[in-house]
């Protein structure tokens, strides 16, 4: 049993759909550490991403077009992401609970608009995989690497990408100044309100092709409540990794992947229940919270409303 | 006079919250080209038409008043348990397993025994992300959301297999659910309704927990941590301590929903692979009762029939006006957002008052805590 799953094919198997799952978890948890960094905790990443991916679904579906399902989920998602900065930053309101709200608010939203405009579990054809020329021929690292869709590829390079802003622009500087020490942000003429929205409506966008990416790339259905804890789960990997990119992208790998395993273990009918494989990334997750915090400091102001002394 | 205008607009700052999330809701059927008096008509008449209905609302209401009870426990405690789904659930599965093991046993210990065991269940599973808390400093918002999906799996395992039917094991269907209790094991009933037992019950335990919160020490420190961890700390209390303990407390309450909801309506368990298909999502819709509440546990109660009648009156309102029940979730979500958003009145009138008149009336009246303050790491 152990041998089949040490097989070539097998082991290539697993790693190409662990890099192909770790894409919702990516998009969705470099959204929320964009948030984060700015001192602002979104937990309603689960109800944007719902709302993001049955709009993705329904807009493609009857569209036909691919990128106008991506850009509604885009939408939809910085849609929500907007309502979230305005009651956070102007109400300052809890935002813990908040996020509450709008996770109940797009879990019961996506399954009213599913229910009135669609009734029935549709499938479709998802984003194609794209070979690169060259790449995708190498034995193996092809298979893993470079015959994905291309919301994949846009996950990973949006790690890099992160990374670079946050840490390399002034824009980057501004929102971290905020998330650390807005009044000083403040006194130097830095809008703590301005880079808090930014960052929360770009969280929102992002939450939104996370769920865009299970109903038109991955799964190719929308049904209700398909992200099951996903959003979560994002927000937890924001803590493991550090609030960096690049650890972001190690946690998300290895959640998809003891995912991607859970998923091979099943399909070859290796005699672990069923139920008790599905746990294993939770255990895990809870696992790697512990090992996390005592190794990185949070944004200072991290869910913390600013208020401006006067 | 002016004062006391505010205080009652304070009081009613939730009530206007929900009108508020109702109007988006009459705002959304218009676009939807339904009658939202048509609509909320029936959502009112399934919820209070006639005794069994209003009964029904007592029943939906009750999972949700005992969640509500912990989480006013835990937020006063500045802890925010989200785990309210997986707590439930386990103290069903603890509750349960009682019920099937001690078959020879008279029934008022087996159930005595049994919503003992659920409380323990559930207390088991917010102790777990209360320790890591208080050792670890993990967030508990977190945990606990992976709590409940361990929870949930655990359910599936068990009920497919070791507390499976044991006349279902022996079927092709193999529907995953355990036996049924004996009858001599259900909660009472007041017949002709559903309306059983555990409705006082959980009205009692309100009053135990105002008691527990507001005349003993172990709730003034809860209450304390969570208005002023530092100050807490400087006053000599183990504030991780009591961090943990609220979390357990509050998870030992949802536990208890879930050994009444096993008792009291469903006298087995049966999964559909997901929590809410157990829960009824009344993890989830406990908290909001609870905030409607004020945190308060007295008036959970009304807050908790108000969300139990809007469960029950969205499904005859399905049936009337074809408008699928997901729509509460909204509204329920709507008033989460309303009534956090609606604090800053409160809080600003309350800045008023201390700027204005430092000497007079002190604003500790509104003993609110500012939860989720500590929710970061």
């Amino acid at each position: 049993m152990i041998s089949e799953l040490l097989s070539a094919t097998v082991l290539i198997g697993i790693l190409a759909s662990g890099i192909r799952l770790a894409t919702p978890y990516l998009y969705a948890a470099i959204g929320e550490t964009f948030g984060q960094k700015s001192g602002v905790l979104n937990l309603g990443v689960e109800g944007q991403m719902l709302l993001g991916s049955f709009a993705a679904f329904y807009v493609a579906f009857n569209t036909g077009s691919l990128w106008l399902g991506l850009l509604a989920a885009i939408l939809v998602g910085a849609a929500m992401g907007l309502a979230m900065a305005y009651v956070t930053v102007n109400l300052r309101a809890q935002q813990g609970i908040s996020g509450i709200g709008f996770y109940l608010f797009g879990l019961g939203m996506s399954e009213l608009l599913f229910q009135i405009l669609m009734g029935t579990v549709e499938t479709a054809q998802g984003f194609p995989k794209v070979y690169i020329p060259g790449l995708s021929d190498i034995p193996g690292i092809g298979e893993i690497f470079f015959s994905q869709n291309v919301l994949v590829y846009g996950a990973f390079l949006l790690v890099p990408l992160s990374s670079f802003v946050l840490n390399k622009t002034t824009l980057g500087l501004k929102i971290r100044a905020v998330g650390e020490n807005p009044d000083a942000a403040d006194s130097l003429g830095v809008s703590v309100a301005r880079i808090r929205y930014f960052t929360i409506i770009l969280g929102g966008a992002l939450s939104g092709i996370a769920g865009a990416s299970l109903s038109i790339a991955l799964l190719n259905v929308f049904q209700q409540n398909m992200t099951s804890g996903l959003g979560f789960i994002a927000v937890a990997l924001v803590y493991f990794g550090g609030w960096k990119p690049l650890g972001v992208l190690w946690g998300a790998l290895l959640f998809s992947m003891v995912n991607s395993l859970q998923l091979w273990i099943q399909v070859l009918g290796i005699p672990i229940p069923s139920d008790i494989a599905v746990m294993m990334p939770y255990v895990l997750t809870i696992l790697v919270l512990i090992a996390s915090v005592s190794r990185v400091r949070s944004p200072s102001a991290l869910s913390k409303p600013f208020e401006r002394e006067s | 006079m002016r004062q006391r205008l505010e205080t009652l607009f304070d009081a009613l700052l939730p009530v206007l919250a929900t009108l508020a999330a109702l109007a988006v809701g009459a705002l959304m059927l218009l676009i939807l080209k339904v009658n939202p008096i048509t609509a909320y008509a029936a959502l009112w008449d399934g919820a209070f038409g006639s005794v069994n209905s209003f009964a029904e609302t007592l029943v939906k209401a009750t999972p949700l008043l005992l969640v509500a009870l912990g989480i006013c426990i835990s937020f006063r405690g500045d802890v925010i348990n989200i785990g309210g789904e997986g707590q439930m659930i386990v103290g069903a599965v603890t509750a349960t397993w009682v019920g099937l093991t001690f078959t020879d046993a008279p029934g008022w210990l087996v159930i005595t025994l049994a919503l003992f065991a659920g409380f323990l269940g559930g207390a088991l599973w917010g102790g777990i992300p209360g320790a890591l808390k208080a050792r670890f400093n993990v967030n508990e918002i977190l945990s606990t959301v992976m709590m409940n999906a361990i929870a949930v799996q655990l359910m599936n395992f068990l009920l497919r297999g070791p507390m499976i039917d044991p006349s279902q094991a022996q079927l092709a269907s193999k529907i995953p659910q355990t036996a049924r209790l004996l009858d001599a094991f259900h909660l009472a009933r007041l017949v002709p309704t559903r309306l059983h037992l555990g409705a006082l019950i959980a009205v009692i335990l309100a009053i135990l927990v105002y008691i527990l919160l507001w005349r003993t020490v172990l709730g003034y420190r809860i209450r304390a941590v969570g208005q002023s961890p530092f100050a807490s700390r400087y006053a000599g209390i183990k504030t991780p301590q009591y961090m943990a303990l609220a979390l357990l407390l509050s998870g030992a309450f949802a536990g208890l929903a879930g050994a009444i909801q096993v008792y009291g309506v469903n006298y087995r368990m049966i999964t559909d692979g997901s929590a809410s298909g157990f829960t009824g999502a009344a993890g989830f819709n406990g908290i909001v009762a609870a905030l409607f509440g004020q945190l308060h546990p007295l008036w959970s109660i009304p807050a908790s029939i108000l969300f139990g009648a809007l469960l029950v009156g969205a499904n005859k309102m399905q049936r009337v006006v074809q408008i699928p029940s997901a729509l509460i979730t909204v509204m329920n979500g709507l008033v989460v957002v309303f009534v956090v958003s609606s604090e800053i009145w409160r809080r600003r009138r309350q800045r008023r008052r201390l700027t204005q008149t430092p000497e007079a009336e002190t604003p500790s009246k509104q003993d609110q805590p500012e939860i989720g303050k500590e929710a970061r790491q």
